[in-house]
């Protein structure tokens, strides 16, 4: 009994111990949840330049829609990332267009090694908050490309921008990065 | 058995000696001194590698080493120093003055104790031993992205990558497991009618801490866990090409990786008013308001952490809210600086080796707070963001912060522990050159990074080459001093003048009413708090 003049009143730890485990358990599945919860809010707001996932049909883009009021600057660049021996360059580096009108560039990418590689364009556009007001209806950035030994090809991009793009911007930039495709498929 | 030594042996007859005897140990005040022990010996393993970078970049060019050994020495070096060093540190002061400050018998989890402390060392041992398998033509040394462990680099990175990525789980398994037994210490062993608002402020300390560890490390887990995945199981977490983000692990990591500043000071803090009462002999003023400007500065620490990539293409909105929240947080931590100082207002101060550390500790964490003001500012970081600036400002925070804290509570409770004073002339001589080296290696550093050299790399333009030496011969004579502190826990640990109970003379608090070293079991009987 000796050891019953060492125990304060006994207390129930258990209880306490499996919510405070829970909780860490609920931080830990938080950490997975904020991958889609980042990618929807960087869609939604644009951050990061992320531009909408989703294609849009010609036929969301009325030609009454068109603004001839305004015009915008849009810009094209590209760079390569480390492992993807190719070239790629804008055919035209810079662009007017109006909100609201379909506008179609080609992009020159070349395979400048001896095997056939397969690569993924990732977009971007600056100023971010622009993002979500420049709307794609195909795009080479859709699927991966694949490129024969010395193959060049010309990549067709369709794009549109939103009528409702703020006044403030009058000029944005487009920019690809092309990767190696992590699992061509 | 006599009834002699029964007597004498009430409690531990049954426990095993030397090495079983640690090993096996449940008891608060065991465990408490590993975890110090282990912190102390880290410290030492964690500073011979920042020296090693520090005599590379005594001069420009490459002398000593080669670039990606450099690479590994700074990533490592911050992995140990935060997680094996200071952590350890802050958990062992838990395991032993808890108990005695609320009058509990032991910690609530006693075994769960015993676990938690017994997982670091092979944690450390996973950190470190890419070093040594390189030697033998295994892998490509240790993880050499820096202690951020920032994608895309940390995807291509060799094995030292997935050795750290097991590493900090199982550093985070640990502290989680430490956490969760402070907090039901606190919550459930209380003596009798100390209430949460009359419990010593260590303890709050320790408390908003332990909640900031449960909520945090379980995503910084997770992170490291998807980076993990990415490198050998083919997801996309961080890769753009397969529709992954490298920022979101900024986020994720940072998420972590800002609450884990105050993870590390939280503690410090709430020992600082323990010492300055102690030698100004006054009661702590405003006890009410620190505890809850700590538990401002915790949920305000949740909030802020993009401010640690500022320059990453955060749009203007996200950058003006994590700017202001960030500046937001130095109003409570003024709270604790005006109650600090008010503590020692008009007080009889006397100037102990703690008391010393303390005052240090103040002015130097002042600097570090200011500085911070200064990265936060958007438009001021875009210039000093990863320069040496930064670097300044961290071990303003986390060596003068945190581990000249660490030893103002060394200092402060070694007789308690020991039932010996440590000696007073070393204590003093170590503090004068902590002080003055610590100041020669970091100082240079803010003029080095206003002038513009970056951090992270192992050489540098011709116009640094003064600094960086004043700032190497400065990093030496701060790591030898910290020799004269070993020397002085080591003869304090084996003999010396006998500690009275209360030790200091304004001492006020449970803790010291127990003998110096306390009883086995340090409250047999509960103490009763009387109201009012």
């Amino acid at each position: 009994m000796r050891e019953a003049a060492l125990s304060p009143p006994p207390r129930r730890h258990g209880r306490l111990v499996i919510r405070l485990l829970l909780v860490a358990a609920a931080f830990f599945a938080f950490g997975f949840a904020l991958v889609p919860l980042y990618d929807s809010l960087c869609r939604a707001v644009g951050f990061n330049g992320k531009t909408l996932k989703d294609a849009i049909e010609a036929k969301d883009v009325p030609p009454s829609a068109v603004n001839y009021a305004r015009s915008l600057g849009v810009q094209f660049t590209s760079t390569l990332m480390p492992g993807l021996p190719w070239e790629i360059r804008p055919l035209e580096p810079a662009i007017e267009v109006h909100p609201g009108e379909l506008r179609t560039t080609r992009f020159l990418v070349r395979n400048l090694s001896d095997r056939t590689i397969v690569g993924q364009a990732v977009p971007s556009v600056s100023p971010t908050v622009a993002a979500r007001h420049f709307r794609k209806l195909d795009c080479f950035c859709f699927k991966q490309q694949t490129l024969a030994p010395g193959e060049s090809r010309e990549m067709a991009l369709t794009f549109v921008v939103d009528g409702d793009i703020g006044e403030e911007i009058s000029e944005l930039t487009l920019a690809y990065a092309f990767f190696p495709a992590p699992n061509p498929n | 058995m006599n009834t002699a030594s029964h007597a004498l042996d009430h409690h531990d007859s049954h426990h095993p000696t030397g090495l079983l005897r640690w090993l096996t140990t449940t008891n608060h005040k065991d465990i408490g001194t590993m975890y110090l022990t282990f912190s102390l010996l880290m410290f030492f393993v964690g500073g011979a590698m920042i020296l090693g970078v520090r005599a590379e970049l005594f001069q420009p060019g490459l002398q000593l080493m080669k670039p990606e050994f450099f690479n590994q020495l700074i990533g490592v070096h911050a992995l140990v120093m935060i997680f094996a060093a200071l952590m350890p540190a802050a958990t062992g002061f838990a395991n032993w003055m808890i108990p005695l400050m609320i009058g509990a018998p032991d910690m609530a989890l006693p075994r769960l104790n015993n676990w938690g402390f017994w997982l670091l060392p092979p944690a450390a041992m996973l950190l470190t031993m890419p070093f040594f398998l390189t030697l033998f033509g295994i892998g490509d040394g240790a993880v050499a992205t820096g202690w951020t462990l920032y994608a895309p680099l940390s995807v291509q990175g060799g094995i030292g990558v997935d050795f750290a990525i097991f590493s900090i789980h199982i550093l985070g398994i640990s502290s989680i497991m430490g956490s969760i037994n402070i907090i039901a210490t606190i919550l459930n062993m209380r003596a009798p009618g100390m209430t949460l608002m009359k419990m010593p402020l260590f303890c709050w300390g320790w408390l908003v801490t332990a909640v900031l560890l449960i909520i945090t490390l379980p995503v910084l887990a997770g992170g490291v866990t998807m980076l993990l995945t990415d490198r050998h199981f083919g997801t996309h977490f961080f890769n753009a090409a397969g529709g992954g983000d490298p920022i979101l692990f900024q986020h994720l990591f940072w998420f972590f990786g800002h609450p884990e500043v105050y993870i590390l000071l939280l503690p410090v803090w709430g020992l600082m008013p323990h010492v300055l009462s102690t030698f100004t002999r006054k009661p702590v003023y405003g006890h009410d308001a620190q505890v809850w400007s700590f538990i401002a500065i915790g949920v305000l620490g949740l909030i802020v952490w993009a401010h640690h990539f500022l320059t990453s293409g955060l749009p203007i909105p996200a950058l003006l809210y994590f700017m202001y929240s960030t500046m937001s947080i130095s109003l409570p931590l003024a709270v604790l600086f005006f109650c600090w100082i008010a503590t020692m207002w008009r007080g009889a101060m006397s100037f102990e080796t703690p008391m010393l550390f303390a005052l240090g500790f103040i002015v130097l964490f002042g600097i570090a707070g200011l500085t911070g003001l200064v990265l936060a500012d958007v438009a001021a970081d875009a210039q000093y963001h990863h320069s040496y600036f930064v670097v300044a400002h961290f071990h303003y925070a986390l060596f003068a912060g945190g581990i000249m804290g660490v030893m103002t509570g060394v200092y402060y409770w070694l007789p308690k522990w020991t039932g010996h004073m440590y000696s007073e002339k070393l204590g003093k001589l170590h503090f004068w050159l902590t002080v003055i080296s610590f100041n020669f290696t970091f100082m240079p550093q803010f003029f080095l990074g206003l002038a513009g050299m970056p951090r992270r790399i192992p050489d540098y333009a011709l116009q640094f080459a003064e600094f960086n030496a004043i700032s190497t011969v400065g990093a030496f004579a701060l790591g030898l001093s910290q020799l004269i502190f070993a020397y002085n826990v080591w003869r304090c640990v084996k003999g010396g003048d006998k500690a009275t109970d209360r030790v200091w003379e304004g001492t006020a608090g449970l803790e010291w009413e127990l003998s110096s070293p306390p009883p086995h079991h340090s409250w047999e009987t509960q103490p009763v708090i009387k109201a009012g």
